[in-house]
């Protein structure tokens, strides 16, 4: 099968890997390059546990084609903490008790990273709408929202926390 | 064409853990040199918080720090035999069997204290914060680290324990189903509101206004987690979810989240919630498992409330606008009852 | 959103001032989880790892008249296609674990399919793709056979056979009838004395649990000719043993992780992916992967059951209700899987929270031709207090009186007798209805407010019923003694001296029916006062002045201390 050399940066690294014929990103983040972070959650576009961010964006990584990434910044949840220190939206998770299983936080971080990062000062609107793309089945939300929102309040749209 | 909101209630109760009993669940404690602890159980935490619950029930039976704790759940090799986290058995069951392992595991500890002191086991006290001392002499104190060296270096004791906790098998009554079903209950009552438009049968959940009796919160933030989601689940279960929308026909089943419907962050609605806490006289620090009880009023109340804002009965689930228009095309319309 | 805890109530039940517990101690998993740490089971990486796929039944009910897997077979990549006849003990029922019904279900169907999307066949290949690609040119010669879907239209005489180990649809009790009987009281005769009866029908949904992380499970070669196993499972143990049994092996020679799980309400407890994911591994030497993709998981994994109840109340107009009947039907789909305990819980459970002198229940565990069903959060409980709840409103309707008021009339309380005959104890319903009431502005009477769980019950309210009705109907010759409690061995006494004759032919007189009030509400009209207290017993409510019943001598409450000989830190 015909195989397609691609480089790419994964959270600031340097990365390159073959990406088999209709190989999707998430395929590829996760055994191609050991990025376990995203998660397979339906492989249908509908429920976001494999959001990553290219060049900034929020994309569902089950739906995007490997080689597309050539060339390109992707960021994923094991990129928010460096070093020691974590992002100040993961501490607000924390804080907040936002996870019950943690299979959607991967995604649902990122896509409240994409959130703060365009609009550092969301409304209660703005966060319901930034995270209807991630479905989370056992926390009833609330505690999401009100993590994305606290973590808005600490300055989480600065680079790196 | 208007929009009716109308109250409905609904109250239960919880079977905590296998119906019948004969489900037995282990746990293994043993200590490493420095006094820290080690959980191993072959339980499961698929998100209801096995790991923590389990961790300060052992700390609190060990009388450690919790920081001197760590649960390993679920590898055959090394935890002991658990039948399985469902039927809120986990924090029942599997709490009671780390209290027996953490509590031989403590006395081991306190032998070993006691031996380096000079001093009667009875007559010691862990302090929670890695400290054991005589009682009324707080002075006179070791450090748990120092216990287990002493028993693990110069006396050749394990600081460990073992626990199991089973409920017998009960039997069954085949003419009267007389039983003895599991050995204690959890309880609710739900009010909940809803908004329904008559001329599309949409309805909308506005508030929902509980209690829980829940034994005791062992944590309170993981019982807010469950019950937060547990009642969103309710919520969904009541007006949202089936794989089979015309059971029993199997047809336009749902193959994938745009028609497996749920509430979404926009559709929820704001949970004020009670917690009572009226402790199991067999639960782990009387403990009951708030896991899954926490969606079941949430169903009837749903239904309860539409009937109160149009009058209008629904009596198989889910609440869908297609059966709350032929309800009130039934009726001739809404027929909102009293306000509460 | 708002969260209060109620430390007033129950509160010398309790010692508040423990080390650990009650603390809002942070989750020993939750850095794992928000750094993407957490190692679920499909976190680990196998070199040269194969995936597997299915192939299913397009039918909900067809013999199998044979499989041709060859062309399958010649596909570049497939490295084993799996039937039936390669497991080597391909029958079983989860809770034959438990000694609780007849093996009935094979891994892989080699002979007849009940369901729709039953496998058949497993592929295991190089890649999922090419795994699919093979599933696609499995060929089976099906003989379609007439299905079932409904669970009345199923034990009909005549109805299509789905599950050969219950030739009638309906799973065997204790090896003698074909449903659960719960008999308490007699209810017919107090339906006939009753102002009100009420009737009222429920349906249930089937449900999917729909976790977040699918069904699935990775085996390997281990060392020493061993398996490990990592999966998604909810029973540890309990999929090690179905694995163990199905595949003919030590489960010395099974080596299973798991315990890190992204959520599971009841679905992952079936064990289907264990046993099929080591097989392909067995027989291909190298890693294996089984999982369900979302379509899977929504239409082949196993859902909560349907449930269709029928509820008959007894009500006098002073809102007590006297009489209640189930007629329950669970919908199995073409499995016992769980089903057959969840009826059993469910029967334990009823008549809901309430002390009801007449109970009685026949549950069916009906076989239909759809996907088996399986626990769910709530499992044998969500459906029937769905009914309950519902009917409860339609009652307080009917006689006119408030819906919480209503509850609290007809609650459990300690001391009472429940209908499985056992003494109710440590009960909340009361307050719980209580403080919702508070918190939604609910108006309620002083009556209400005024009753509690510990006073007012037992007494009269703890005694057995001076005469049950049984019946023989639903008798089975010949059950089938592998189903549960077939055997004697587990007979206990009864932990109540009820005589046999109580239980068993009516009296030639019509029985007494038997009320069970507490207290009146003050608002409500009162009806017979019977004397039902043997403590100071409340007067009968015959206007505004009425008290409510005084406590009765408390039961010693249990206290909890702190273990470890110090309170607070």
């Amino acid at each position: 099968m015909a195989q397609k050399p691609v480089q790419f940066t994964l959270n600031g690294e340097d990365k390159a890997a073959f990406a088999s014929d209709g190989q999707n990103l998430l395929d590829m983040l996760r055994r191609g390059v050991g990025d376990l972070s995203p998660k397979y959650g339906c492989g249908q576009g509908a429920c976001g546990a494999c959001t990553v961010l290219i060049d900034g964006e929020p994309c569902l990584s089950c739906l995007t084609l490997a080689e597309t990434v050539d060339g390109k910044d992707v960021a994923t949840t094991s990129g928010l903490s460096s070093g020691s220190g974590i992002h100040p939206l993961q501490d607000a998770f924390m804080r907040n008790f936002a996870a019950q299983c943690g299979y959607c936080t991967p995604g649902m971080l990122m896509a409240a990273k994409a959130l703060l990062d365009r609009n550092p000062q969301p409304s209660r609107d703005d966060v319901v709408e930034a995270i209807s793309g991630n479905l989370c089945r056992c926390t009833g939300y609330e505690p999401i929202i009100n993590a994305v929102l606290e973590a808005s309040r600490s300055g989480a749209s600065q680079p790196n926390g | 064409m208007s929009k009716h909101r109308g109250k409905g209630f609904a109250c239960i109760n919880y079977p905590i853990g296998m119906n019948l009993g004969g489900d037995p669940s282990q746990a293994l404690v043993h200590s490493n040199p420095d006094g820290k602890f080690m959980v191993a159980l072959s339980s499961i935490d698929l998100g209801q918080g096995m790991k923590s619950v389990t961790r300060q029930i052992a700390a609190e039976t060990l009388g450690v720090p919790v920081e001197d704790v760590y649960v390993d759940t679920a590898d055959s090799d090394t935890g002991p035999h658990c039948m399985g986290s469902f039927a809120s058995r986990g924090t029942h069951r599997v709490g009671n069997a780390v209290i027996q392992a953490s509590q031989e595991a403590r006395a081991v500890m306190l032998e070993a204290a006691a031996e380096e002191m000079e001093v009667n086991a009875a007559d010691l006290m862990t302090d929670g914060k890695g400290n054991i001392h005589v009682k009324g002499a707080p002075s006179r104190s070791i450090t748990t680290m120092e216990a287990a060296q002493a028993a693990q270096f110069k006396q050749g004791k394990t600081v460990s324990g073992r626990g199991i906790f089973l409920i017998p098998l009960s039997d069954v009554d085949p003419d009267t189903g007389e039983m003895t079903p599991v050995s204690c209950f959890a309880h609710a009552a739900m009010i909940v509101e809803v908004e329904v438009d008559d001329e599309t049968g949409e309805i909308e959940v506005i508030e929902m206004n509980s209690s829980y009796e829940v034994g005791r919160a062992l944590n309170p933030r993981l019982v807010e987690q469950q019950l937060t989601g547990g009642a969103w689940m309710g919520m969904s279960h009541a007006a949202w979810e089936t794989t089979e929308p015309y059971y029993p026909e199997r047809d336009h089943g749902p193959v994938d989240f745009n028609h497996y419907l749920m509430p979404g962050p926009g559709d929820i609605a704001p949970h004020n919630i009670a917690i009572l806490e009226r402790p199991a006289p067999d639960g782990p620090y009387g403990g009951k498992g708030p896991g899954e009880m926490c969606a079941n009023p949430v169903l009837p109340a749903v239904v309860n409330a539409v009937f109160n804002a149009v009058g209008v009965r629904i009596d198989d689930l889910p609440v869908t606008p297609e059966k709350v228009l032929r309800g009130l095309q039934a009726n001739g319309g809404a027929q909102p009852q009293a306000r509460r | 959103m708002s969260v209060e805890f109620r430390k007033d109530l129950f509160a010398d039940e309790r010692d508040d001032d423990l080390n650990e517990i009650g603390k809002p101690t942070q989750r020993q998993d939750m850095l794992g989880h928000v750094t993407g740490r957490s190692p679920f089971y499909d976190d680990h990486l196998f070199e040269g790892l194969l995936h597997m796929r299915c192939v299913r039944s397009p039918h909900h009910h067809a013999r199998i008249r044979s499989i041709d897997t060859s062309e399958a077979e010649r596909l570049p990549g497939v490295k084993k296609v799996i039937v039936g006849s390669d497991v080597p003990n391909n029958l079983n029922a989860l809770l034959s674990l438990l000694d609780f019904g007849l093996d009935d279900e094979p891994l892989l169907s080699d002979k007849k399919v009940s369901y729709k999307g039953e496998p058949v066949a497993a592929i295991v290949a190089d890649s999922e793709r090419i795994a699919r690609d093979a599933v696609a040119k499995v060929r089976v010669d099906w003989e379609v056979l007439p299905h079932v879907l409904d669970v009345e239209e199923a034990i009909k005489p005549g109805a299509p056979s789905v599950n050969g180990a219950y030739p009638a649809n309906k799973f065997i009790y204790h090896g003698k009838y074909d449903h659960q009987k719960l008999r308490y009281g007699d209810v017919d005769a107090a339906l006939r004395q009753a102002d009100h009866v009420i009737e009222g029908r429920y349906q249930m949904s089937p449900i999917e649990q729909a976790p977040m992380e699918t069904c699935g499970a990775i085996a390997a070669p281990e060392t020493n000719d061993r398996f490990v196993c990592y999966t998604a499972t909810q029973g540890l143990f309990f999929s090690l043993g179905t694995a163990a049994k199905l595949l003919d092996l030590s489960s010395a020679r099974l080596h299973f992780i798991g315990g890190t799980v992204g959520g599971g309400f009841g679905g992952k407890v079936d064990s289907l992916h264990e046993p099929l994911a080591i097989l392909g591994c067995m027989l291909t030497g190298k890693p294996c992967k089984y999982m369900f993709d979302r379509e899977d998981e929504m239409q082949v994994g196993a859902p909560r059951g349907a449930e269709r109840w029928y509820i008959t109340d007894g009500v006098m107009n002073d809102g007590h209700i006297v009489a209640r009947k189930f007629i329950g039907y669970f919908d199995a789909g073409a499995y016992t899987r769980l089903s057959s305990y969840a009826i059993i819980k469910g029967a334990g459970h009823l008549p809901g929270p309430y002390t009801i002198p007449n109970v009685y229940a026949d549950i069916y565990c009906v076989y239909t031709n759809r996907t088996p069903a399986t626990a769910m959060r709530g499992f044998g409980i969500t459906g029937v207090d769905f009914a309950i709840e519902n009917h409860m409103d339609k009652v307080a309707n009917t006689v006119g009186i408030d819906p919480i008021e209503l509850r609290i009339l007809n609650a459990y309380r300690d001391g009472d007798m429940k209908a499985h005959r056992r003494e109710a104890k440590n009960t909340a319903l009361i307050e719980c209805c209580q403080v919702a009431a508070e918190k939604s502005g609910w108006q309620t009477s002083d009556w209400v407010k005024q009753q509690s769980s510990l006073s007012g019950g037992g007494g009269e309210r703890g005694q057995l019923p001076t005469h049950t009705a049984t019946d023989q109907h639903g008798f089975v010759q010949d059950g089938q003694s592998g189903s549960y409690g077939g055997g004697s061995k587990r007979q206990e006494k009864s932990a109540y001296a009820e005589t046999a004759a109580a239980r068993a032919a009516p009296p030639a007189a019509a029985p007494p029916l038997r009320s069970m009030p507490v207290a009146q509400p003050p608002t409500q009209p009162a009806r017979t006062p019977e004397p039902v207290q043997s403590a100071p017993a409340p007067a009968p409510a015959t206007g505004p002045t009425a008290e409510p019943p005084q406590p009765q001598t408390r039961r010693s409450p249990a206290r909890f201390s702190s273990i470890s000989g110090l309170r607070r830190r």
